[in-house]
């Protein structure tokens, strides 16, 4: 076939585009896999029971905070990735401002308490189920934005499926924070942390099989 | 920022809100530079540049699949370089050839040559349209082969009229996947 019998096809009664479509998509998958991962959470470990004490509150904060501030900015990153060429406009470093500031909260926090003290600051009781759970309800947030990004053409599939990834992470960390008891800020830093770049490696590894168009 | 960006920009802004002529004149236009281009980077590798027509066509069914992902803050040129890049990248993969030999090219490089030597690609739409499930042919044989609107389709087809739409959207998506299997050798 000529192309141009091709163009004369794809130009007969074109439809208007929505152009907001990819911003448009991207956002309600987050906000529909944050959803899931939330009632997962809450149907499979719970909430905290504690939530009324002030400790438990402020400690929560923290812990939404961190998976907040990670989800916005990666959202802001794939909207660009998800388009052709937009690995070019980004340099992608400022996803990690949240992980220094709680790496440099938890470096204070560790400081300030004596060195016997490390140990059960660090690896808590909970570590194991943390680092089980936020992949594990990563899955869902990550299949939803994964699916989103294919709406889009990312053109650096490796790098769009990392922050498909890192989303997910943080969407599941948002979710399981509710639950999560261990409230210290060197646990959150590399519990909480360290599964979430997990679950970033994770879409890296699967973004060039599952974005290809 | 060239005249070419400029003109081609606005094609592409009044083709997002639907003018077909517009989007007519878009696509080709960025056929002949992209055959330019993609004849100049097969032969840069040293491949057969008769392979150049298929890939054209791929980019241009990619560009008009994917045009909600252009973003009008944006010029136009870096967005079709990624396109016609990937594209490429990918056909090459496709068919066993040596990425290392794909060269960094500068975005201004997909608009460098105009080539409308077009030559026949080495498969046929309308015969793999066919081969497309009975909605999705309907749909698209109606609208896009016979100029239908999307009401006439509708009737004729036995479809709602936002069937038609999701059934030629898909059916484009499915008629990008059928040529890519198509081209591997």
């Amino acid at each position: 076939m000529k192309t141009d019998d091709l163009v004369a096809l794809l130009s007969t009664n074109v439809e208007p585009v929505d152009r907001n479509a990819v911003v448009r998509t991207l956002s309600i998958a987050i906000a529909a896999g944050t959803t899931v991962a939330l009632g997962i959470a809450f149907a499979g470990l719970g909430f905290r029971a504690d939530l009324a004490t002030t400790r438990a509150l402020a400690f929560l904060a923290i812990k939404l905070a961190f998976a907040i501030g990670v989800v916005g900015l990666a959202l802001v990153y794939l909207t660009r990735l998800a388009r052709p060429g937009g690995e070019q406009k980004i340099s992608p470093f400022l996803v990690a401002v949240p992980f220094l500031v709680i790496v440099a909260l938890a470096a204070v926090s560790l400081g300030a308490a004596p060195r016997a003290h490390w140990d059960r600051m660090i690896v808590g009781d909970e570590w194991l189920e943390c680092l089980l759970s936020i992949p594990v309800i990563a899955i869902v947030p990550f299949a939803v934005s994964i699916w989103a990004v294919r709406k889009g053409a990312p053109t650096n599939l490796r790098r769009a499926g990392a922050f498909a990834g890192l989303i997910a992470g943080g969407a599941s960390a948002i979710a399981y924070a509710l639950h999560c008891t261990e409230d210290s800020l060197p646990f959150i830093a590399v519990w909480y942390g360290g599964t979430i770049v997990l679950c970033t490696l994770a879409g890296a590894a699967l973004g060039p099989r599952l974005l290809r168009w | 920022m060239t005249p070419l960006e400029i003109e081609l920009k606005a094609l592409m802004l009044a083709s997002l809100k639907g003018d077909a002529a517009s989007h007519r004149s878009l696509l080709d236009q960025l056929s002949r530079r992209l055959r330019g281009y993609y004849k100049a980077k097969l032969a840069a590798i040293g491949r057969d540049t008769s392979e150049a027509e298929d890939l054209v066509q791929e980019a241009v069914l990619a560009v008009h699949i994917k045009r909600h992902t252009y973003d009008p803050r944006e010029p136009l040129t870096p967005w079709v370089h990624a396109i016609a890049r990937y594209k490429l990248i990918d056909f090459l993969r496709r068919n066993r050839g040596s990425l290392a030999d794909v060269p960094i090219d500068a975005a201004d490089e997909v608009m460098a040559d105009d080539d409308h030597a077009g030559t026949e690609s080495t498969y046929d739409v309308r015969r793999l349209i066919e081969r497309l499930p009975e909605g999705m042919q309907c749909a698209i044989k109606a609208v896009k082969l016979d100029g239908l609107n999307v009401a006439e389709a509708a009737r004729r087809c036995g479809l709602s009229e936002s069937g038609v739409k999701v059934n030629i959207h898909r059916g484009l998506k499915a008629l990008a996947a059928l040529i890519a299997r198509e081209t591997r050798t």
